[in-house]
């Protein structure tokens, strides 16, 4: 009783018929003159992109000195490749309409449990580095049997996991830093540059281009998209939505370990409490990459944009000698502006004409 | 044909069948001032009629039936009086009071009327007492409220109607037949405050279709608490149901309606069944003979046996290739679980099923084995069950298809769009532009882009739930016409339906449930007037059902 949806039986004839149809059906808009409409939805998907550049050009005409510098620009894509890498995987819990609020504890984690490993311990980084990224698989997979095997609102679950893991790793490095991890995870991380850039940015790139392949062109993409939007549907469909909301959690502790591999690697070590700050602006991000590229859907090219874009605004008001505080007004508004506006998309394009 | 009321249409006020009164014909001695008078209503909507200069007339001390099939206009009319529907025209008295029309949302208290109905708007994680007093605690001014005292009072309350109800108890502990018991009490209450504040003496419970969901025993313990209300002098009620049994068995008079007019207010204990079936569908009944088809086994494609689950009971049946075959009856009798039953979205409490050689557990069955099976589902709620309105059609169509066209680079986009935008041609939806979004399309076009979605996986089996709700008259003849060649293919068609009309126009055969059982099947002459008819005998004549041979 294998899956057996039988391919769709097209006759020569009726296919011909709408390959023209389709033909016409796409050629429609071209011919037309760019309607109101049409300009409006490019400007929506790519209003955080203007944004962003926007940011970047004031900046750099209020602070030419230090602003549009490579070495700046070294700094903005080099240090926030870690909130890309976490914020990536949170998009996939929330496209199956999940919330994991312990990915930044699964992140910390990871990244002291390579540090105590390797330091405290005196393992190999690279047995270090595996057990840290299975301990972030092995939490995804406990957040995703609490929230699929026994129904508990994955809010609750990961709110609760999440200060467990905390506790943990508080445990384990006796509450404080714990540095000095190996040479070989720094150079791997921030060490070699490509570009001027460090190589963990080149990391986040590529995870980028990979959900984008899986969102995008893979039928897994659309299977995550309707669980998070149609449980019913989804299952009355023959999805097997348990195991794809399961699924999407333990990608997710993926990611978070992927995301704490890059964060021991460019602090040379580990800290028991800043891995748990990035857990809002990655909520933000994802939020506001949802307003861009595909509004309405949590998009791994919108979260990108959104990433640097945050990071682009609070390196130059840092720059203006704003104080620390910034991060949070422009971290915390963000998310309240980003969830408004992708409501407000998503109610517009479910404006029923019933 | 040759009954008294063949023909509604030729003047609804001087019915004159056995036992038909001349409109507000009193049952009592003397002239009483009716508790409720409505005169010349009507209510249009849109351009369909759904009452037509109706009357009726509720007389002190007496249970009045109000009869008719769905769509007949007995909701509109109970929503005038709730206040929900504004009439086009129309007069009302209430206890030889004229009353404006339209009545302000909430008025009905005011003027002693009180409504349970079917959902009996009790809040099962509440206690009985704070069911009973909700509303009087909302309204409560002071910061204090009394639960010893007002748990005594609950139970003065509940004695006087015989009851023996823990106020304490929460609601979602206590019978479905306690909580009827328990909606009607508080309604009664609701009544008799108003009276008391108000110092007047009338008063009307209007009791919705609220045997629907209660066992055999519970009818009867509701009825003794309708008796004691009217013998009491508390209130008159107004009993809607689909029942004739039951509406024969408590009420003293009743009113008919059809197609929103008036067919006549007969005293019940002068009019015999086959009377009111006459009224309530508009022709004679025939002979309840059973017609029974033989299905030879060769050709059954499929076989359900002993399947149990929600409130159905052994249900057996076969369906041959090709073949269409419709299930309906009363609302609550369960004929609308059985698609979702074999399709395992609901899980059945027994019961297998057979087909192609493999028989399935129902307890165990779940919607992706089912379509693995090529079993597919389309579920009444197209909106909910059916579709993510708020993404694009193509999408939604092609969900189920998506691993057949995975390129070595991943899915071919432009091949799934040209796939798509033929297949919405192939099933006339309009616009049949695969990146408009679902819910932008107009209900007959949605169903169909179901019916595209589904068929073009050549499913053996295709279940059905009111395939033709909310669309247009169009879109239905061309859904009918889909089926129907989805049966000629060699697929076997199930269709749960409350739509005589829709079952007579597409199915072989109707087996018509009637509490949970199969009660009747009508498998040569299906029309529309003769599952109408089915669906009340198979209550009325409960007693001696016997169950379909298969």
């Amino acid at each position: 009783m294998e899956a057996s949806t039988q391919p769709p039986t097209e006759s020569p004839k009726a296919s011909t018929e709408s390959e023209a149809a389709v033909e016409r059906a796409e050629e429609r808009p071209r011919r037309r003159p760019v309607s109101n409409a049409r300009s409006m939805q490019f400007l929506e998907r790519w209003a955080l992109l203007f944004a962003w550049i926007a940011v970047v050009i004031l900046f750099s005409l209020i602070k030419p000195d230090t602003y549009p510098t490579s070495g700046n620009f070294q700094t903005i894509f080099g240090s926030q490749a870690v909130l890309l890498m976490l914020t990536l995987g949170l998009i996939l819990p929330l496209t199956t309409g999940d919330f994991d609020l312990s990915i930044a504890s699964n992140m910390s984690l990871t990244s002291m449990l390579i540090a105590v490993l390797n330091v405290n311990h005196g393992w190999a980084i690279l047995p270090a580095v595996v057990a840290g990224l299975l301990a972030a698989i092995l939490v995804g997979v406990i957040n995703g049997a609490l929230v699929v095997l026994i129904g508990i609102d994955s809010f609750i679950v990961t709110l609760g996991t999440g200060t467990v893991l905390l506790g943990i790793v508080q445990w384990i490095s006796n509450a404080t830093d714990v540095t000095g991890t190996s040479q070989v995870l720094t150079t791997w991380t921030i060490g070699h540059r490509i570009g001027g850039i460090s190589l963990i940015f080149y990391y986040g790139v590529a995870a980028t281009l990979i959900l984008f392949y899986v969102f995008e062109y893979t039928p897994l993409g659309r299977r995550l998209l309707f669980v998070g939007r149609g449980r019913s549907v989804s299952r009355l469909s023959g999805l097997r939505v348990s195991r794809i909301r399961w699924g999407s959690f333990v990608c997710c502790g993926l990611f978070a370990g992927l995301a704490g591999i890059m964060y021991a690697g460019s602090l040379g070590g580990a800290d028991p409490a800043s891995g748990q700050t990035f857990l809002l602006p990655a909520f933000a991000a994802a939020f506001l990459g949802a307003t861009a590229v595909y509004p309405g859907r949590f998009n791994p090219i919108g979260t990108f944009i959104a990433v640097y874009f945050l990071v682009s605004g609070i390196t130059g008001l840092q720059l203006l000698g704003v104080q620390n505080f910034v991060q949070q007004l422009f971290y915390g508004g963000a998310l309240v502006i980003a969830v408004a506006l992708s409501t407000l998309a998503r109610r517009r394009g479910a404006r029923a004409p019933s | 044909m040759s009954g008294p009321v063949d023909d509604g249409r030729t003047d609804q006020s001087t019915n004159s069948g056995p036992g038909a009164t001349a409109a507000p014909g009193p049952p009592h001695a003397g002239a009483p001032v009716p508790v409720l008078a409505l005169h010349g209503l009507s209510k249009s909507f849109g351009g369909a009629q759904a009452l037509d200069n109706v009357d009726l007339t509720i007389l002190p001390g007496e249970v009045h039936g109000l009869l008719g099939e769905n769509g007949s206009g007995k909701s509109t009319l109970i929503k005038v009086l709730n206040g929900f529907h504004a009439p086009d025209s129309g007069s009302l008295e209430i206890a030889g009071e004229p009353v404006a029309l339209p009545l302000p949302p909430g008025q009905f208290r005011e003027l002693g009327l009180s409504f349970v109905h079917q959902d009996l708007g009790l809040i099962l994680e509440l206690s009985v007492l704070e069911n009973l007093r909700v509303g009087e605690l909302i309204a409560q001014r002071g910061a204090w409220i009394g639960w010893r005292n007002e748990r005594r009072r609950a139970h003065e309350t509940f004695a006087r109607y015989g009851l023996e109800l823990d106020p304490s108890a929460p609601v979602g502990s206590i019978t479905p037949t306690e909580r009827a018991l328990l909606a009607i009490v508080r309604a009664v209450e609701g009544i008799r405050s108003a009276q008391s504040d108000r110092h007047m003496s009338h008063g009307l419970l209007v009791l919705d279709e609220p045997t629907v969901f209660l066992p055999a025993d519970g009818t009867q313990q509701l009825f003794g608490i309708v008796r004691e209300i009217v013998s009491s002098g508390d209130a008159s009620v107004l009993f809607v149901s689909h029942d004739l049994d039951e509406v024969r068995e408590v009420t003293d008079r009743v009113t008919v309606l059809r197609d929103g007019r008036l067919q006549g207010t007969v005293n019940t204990s002068e009019t015999s069944e086959p009377q009111l079936v006459e009224m309530i569908i508009g022709r004679r009944l025939e002979s309840l003979a059973l017609p029974s088809q033989q299905l030879t086994g060769h050709d059954v494609e499929l076989s359900v046996r002993g399947l149990c689950g929600g409130s159905l009971e052994d249900i057996d049946f076969d369906i041959r290739r090709g073949e269409i075959l419709g299930f309906t009856g009363l609302a609550g009798s369960g004929f609308e679980d059985i698609p979702y039953l074999l399709f395992g979205a609901q899980s059945g409490r027994a019961g297998t099923l057979s087909a192609q050689g493999i028989t399935f557990d129902l307890t165990q069955m779940t919607p992706d084995r089912a379509v693995r099976n090529g079993f597919v589902l389309l579920p009444a709620d197209r909106q909910r069950d059916g579709s993510v309105p708020g993404l694009p059609v193509g999408d939604n169509v092609m969900l189920q298809v998506l691993p057949t066209y995975k390129g070595p680079m991943g899915l071919r986009r432009r091949q799934l769009n040209r796939r798509a935008h033929g297949l919405l041609q192939e099933f006339d939806v309009r616009p049949p532009d695969p990146r408009a979004t679902y819910e932008e399309l107009s209900g007959g076009n949605q169903q169909k882009a179901m019916l595209a979605k589904w068929l073009q996986t050549e499913p053996k089996y295709i279940f059905l739930h009111e395939p033709t709700q909310g669309v247009d008259v169009g879109a239905r003849a061309q859904i009918f016409s889909m089926l129907g060649d989805a049966a000629r293919d060699g697929a076997s068609v199930l269709c749960a339906s409350s739509d005589y009309e829709q079952l007579a126009a597409v199915c072989d055969r109707v087996i018509v449930i009637a509490r949970g059982r199969m009660a009747r099947e009508i498998s040569t002459d299906v029309t529309k007037e003769r599952i109408a008819e089915q669906v009340y005998n198979s209550v009325t004549l409960r007693e001696t059902t016997q169950e379909v041979a298969t």
